[in-house]
């Protein structure tokens, strides 16, 4: 098997709200991602998916647990150093497409951008790249010379993943790139990335709450509830046999385009605070299947099939 | 690569800004009085045949009349003229406090917003600043300077920083948590990039604003010091030091203190609502109707 | 229909005043309503959705909206000719409404006691005891657990999932006839979100009220509605019951929302998608308004604006193409 792109382990990340208040928003995630694929992030508000991508991007650093990207282990003490290294191979594409480009920059600036920090490019080959750029994401050349806000939420996240793009990256962390757009525009950006990574090879870490998003989008995809990975499996076997209560749960959530399905009913309860973090589960207290044990030690995740883990101690 | 592409792009929509502005009631009326006032400066000598130094012992205290629309005074110079000359002299103290404040509190903010571990020191500085009024910090400080303008300039200014340091510091540290800033980090940029490319151009507007009546503000100002004896020396002419020398006859000869005031009053009025209509433009979430 | 429908709105066009001149947000928008009734109203940005449910209770700033044509008829009168005093009797009382934001529809200095006391003695005269004690009543209707005590409580002290039950218990305080309900839960996590449609549900058979449901989500509408419209550029481009929307689109504008919707239950290797973007609603366009972005549109879509047609029993498009072929 080759080396993975990205390997996540143990990683703890902790806010201080106040003075001796603690805030743990990711509690021990590990994960991998393998060259050329993509992983997909689910979780609801305040489930640490964010916080582990932002961690992973080197956009803050992780309490404890390694970051391990292209071999370099950008976490502890020689963390910035080593991500120095590796920084050009990695990308960001985020969720707003208000607020991921800077109003008082040209689109041909902000594209290239990544180009411009990294140094060292000749005036016509910046124009070029720029072109073949705004080539790859379906916008026309003209577009170089405008401001973002002449542009629609749909092509200014087109924008976005093009400055992505300008280095060429090996790995993109993609935080909720289609949840702020409509549904015609999401399919347009979901086709886009899906044809990028196909033809480019880039793996992608795809941070989303949409369930079907992150299917159409993903090879595996993992599952958090309140700052743990409740659940990681291949994209067929995690929405075919959903083996964690919670993912469960999520699925039976997600409304369908049916008028004659019927819904369970909704799962009662609500996301523990991260303040106060009961000490077993973070899941028992809404959970179905909860036995006493889980209220007291948390499961850690285990292989219940092949590539397929899940941490409940009732599977 | 993409196969779909995106229709074609909105029609352009050029000088936006510049449009909304020309749209904007407030800021047409400042504009139109702050332009006039400067055109009257710069062509002073077109506008009057007098010198504005020219003493004149027979045609002392005339009141306003065709010949001295405001009248003379107790040297017998014209008073009209010598507020069109005061006017180079007050619009010049007013640009220079607000160039001079709004680079230093500008720099101060962003730096206070982006360096995280000089900040606190940097605010407790500007508290101390902004705990004397700034006509005393003002006072002080050109006195001890002594009268030249240059003095007086760098005075203002050193009262005005805190307030355009705090402004700009507030605004850094919203666009700060901007994505876009975020963006330049992963690619790996470095503060100053970040600084001159992101933040700066992002905190102009209300950085403008705030010098539009920084500008009115120090024209107030140097009327005020001037009255105080520790203005621009005469008799080179400022509408501060017209007003100062019209003192001692306020009385009997009401004009010479009068027209320079009103000129006093429509400037800072006119940059007033030239702030206002800056403001109303460049910043959507105070968005009126005019 | 055999009954006088509760709600029927006809012909109603809204404009907006904008520094160009009079923006026309919505056009034409018509519809009925019953008794107990359930209309969904889908639509993406821009599409007038909010903007048809704000103006059925005359909530658009006056001074810069105006409203050419159409009438609003609510259980007889016409809402766009009665004096504001009678309006705001009706706002909160018969009609009430809920908003995707329950953090700013609700006052963060208030306890919620106070919020909900201040309908019930606007509308009810209920004095401040007996607006207490029906506000821990109301609370307990929409399932806020341990409700004497969460009474007290300020907004930010509540997630917001129960901010939004408290919004919810707000508007049926007074026992409305109509529940508008504007994206109420978009703001809402999943599981959440699937809690709230579940209490919905649950009040409209308790209280026998109708609801409008605005939403973006084919999914939460397909899951509430019983008939939906579906909006496009400040028109409704089609009207139908739920089910036989879902099983046969007739617009091309409402079949390719459908197809561009990621399935959770198949993989798919592309999404069929609608090319180009969203028009800028300052935009005019020409004939049909989604001509430019439609697959099937022929040379006449561009020039004459289409109406609203039969393509079915019980079944509104706005596509004569599609309609022709329909017979």
């Amino acid at each position: 098997m080759t080396a993975p792109v990205v390997a996540v382990q143990n990683l703890v990340k902790d806010f201080a709200t106040a003075p001796g208040r603690v805030l743990r928003a990711v509690n021990g995630v590990t994960f991998e991602i393998a060259p050329g694929e993509t992983l997909g992030l689910v979780g609801e508000s305040g489930s640490g998916k964010s916080t582990t991508g932002r961690m992973l991007a080197g956009l803050i650093p992780a309490t404890t647990g390694t970051v391990t990207l292209f071999g370099q282990t950008i976490t502890g003490p020689h963390g910035p150093a080593h991500l120095a290294a590796v920084r050009h191979r990695m990308q960001f594409v985020f969720q707003d497409p208000n607020g991921s480009l800077n109003p008082r920059m040209r689109v041909r600036d902000a594209i290239a951008e990544p180009l411009d920090i990294k140094g060292h490019i000749a005036r016509p080959d910046r124009t070029a790249r720029i072109a073949e750029l705004l080539d790859m994401v379906g916008l026309p050349q003209a577009a170089a010379d405008r401001y973002p806000h002449e542009f629609s939420g749909g092509q200014r996240q087109r924008i976005g993943i093009a400055r992505a793009l300008a280095l060429q990256p090996d790995f993109i962390v993609a935080d909720e790139p289609v949840s702020a757009l409509d549904v015609s525009m999401q399919a347009q950006i979901v086709n886009l990335l899906l044809d990028l990574q196909q033809n480019l090879g880039i793996a992608i870490l795809f941070i989303a709450h949409d369930l079907a998003v992150v299917r159409s989008m993903s090879h595996n995809v993992a599952v958090m509830y309140a700052g743990a990975l409740v659940e990681i499996a291949p994209r067929a076997a995690l929405y075919a046999a959903p083996q964690h209560p919670y993912t469960r749960a999520l699925l039976d959530a997600v409304p369908r385009p049916d008028p004659n399905r019927t819904r369970p009913r909704a799962l009662a309860g609500e996301v523990p605070s991260m303040l106060n973090r009961p000490p077993g589960c973070p899941f028992a207290a809404r959970c179905p299947l909860a036995m006493p044990q889980c209220h007291d030690t948390q499961p850690p995740l285990r292989e219940i099939a092949p590539a397929h883990q899940a941490a409940c101690h009732a599977i | 690569m993409a196969e779909e592409t995106d229709d074609a792009l909105a029609p352009r929509r050029r000088f936006q800004l510049i449009r909304r502005l020309a749209r904007h009631r407030s800021f047409r009326i400042g504009f139109i009085i702050v332009a006039a006032l400067t055109l009257a400066a710069i062509f002073a000598p077109l506008i009057s045949k007098f010198d504005p130094f020219e003493m004149r012992a027979r045609i002392r205290f005339r009141p306003p009349q065709a010949a001295y629309w405001f009248g003379t005074d107790n040297f017998g110079r014209d008073v009209f003229t010598r507020c069109l000359y005061g006017a180079r002299l007050s619009l010049t103290i007013g640009l220079g406090t607000a160039l001079l404040s709004g680079a230093i509190g500008a720099a101060a903010g962003i730096a206070s917003a982006q360096f995280r571990r000089i900040d606190a020191v940097m605010m407790r500085l500007m508290d101390g600043l902004m705990a004397f009024p700034a006509i005393i910090l003002a006072i002080g400080l050109a006195a001890a300077m002594g009268p030249q303008i240059g003095s007086l300039i760098i005075a203002l200014s050193v009262a005005y920083i805190p307030r355009t340091a705090r402004i700009v510091r507030a605004s850094a540290l919203v666009v700060r948590e901007l994505e876009f800033v975020d963006a330049a980090r992963v690619a790996g940029a470095s503060s100053l990039r970040i600084i001159w490319r992101h933040l700066l151009p992002n905190c102009m507007g209300p950085l403008l604003v705030q010098l539009t009546f920084v500008f009115a503000y120090a024209i107030l100002a140097e009327a005020a010091l001037s009255f105080l004896g520790i203005g621009p020396p005469p008799p080179a002419p400022s509408w501060g030091n017209i007003i100062a020398e019209g003192r001692d006859q306020a009385v009997d000869s009401w004009w010479i203190m009068f027209f320079p005031g009103l000129a006093i009053s429509l400037a800072t009025l006119g940059m007033n609502l030239l702030g206002d209509g800056l403001r109303d433009v460049l910043d959507p979430r105070l968005k009126v109707e005019t | 229909m055999t009954a006088e429908p509760l709600l029927s709105v006809d012909n109603l066009t809204v404009q907006f005043r904008t520094d160009t001149g009079w923006l026309t947000a919505i056009e034409d928008v018509g519809f009925s309503l019953g008794a107990g009734e359930t209309l969904g109203i889908v639509g993406e940005s821009g599409s007038g959705k909010s903007v048809t449910a704000l103006s059925l209770l005359r909530l658009h700033a006056t001074a810069t909206t105006r409203i050419p044509t159409g009438t609003i008829t609510f259980a007889g009168q016409n809402l766009l000719r009665l004096p504001s005093r009678a309006l705001r009797r009706i706002r909160g009382g018969e009609i009430a409404m809920i908003f995707q934001d329950p953090m700013s529809s609700l006052n963060p200095v208030l306890t919620i006691a106070d919020q909900i006391g201040e309908t019930l003695a606007l509308h009810q005269g209920l004095d401040r005891a007996a607006a207490r004690r029906r506000a821990i009543e109301l609370l307990d209707l929409v399932r806020i657990a341990d409700a004497a005590h969460r009474v007290d409580a300020y907004p930010h002290q509540l997630s917001g999932g129960q901010r939004q039950r408290v919004m919810i218990a707000i508007a049926i305080a007074c026992r409305p006839k109509l529940l508008i309900a504007d994206e109420p839960t978009t703001a809402l996590d999943v599981t959440i979100q699937a809690q709230i449609l579940d209490l919905l549900r649950d009040l409209q058979a308790e209280l026998g009220m109708s609801v409008i449901l605005i939403s973006h989500d084919l999914g939460v509408i397909a899951e509430f509605a019983r008939r939906v419209l579906v909006m496009y550029a400040g028109r409704v481009v089609e009207a139908a019951p739920a089910t036989t929307l879902f099983r046969r689109p007739m617009h091309p504008y409402t079949s390719g929302l459908m197809q561009a919707i990621p399935p959770l239950d198949a993989d798919v290797h592309r999404l069929p998608t609608i090319q180009g973007s969203i028009p800028d609603p300052a935009r005019r366009i020409p004939g049909c308004r989604f001509s430019p972005r439609c697959a099937e549109a022929q040379p006449t879509c561009r020039i004459t604006a289409p109406s609203l047609v039969p393509v079915g029993p019980d079944h509104l498009a706005r596509c004569p193409p599609r309609a022709g072929a329909a017979r």
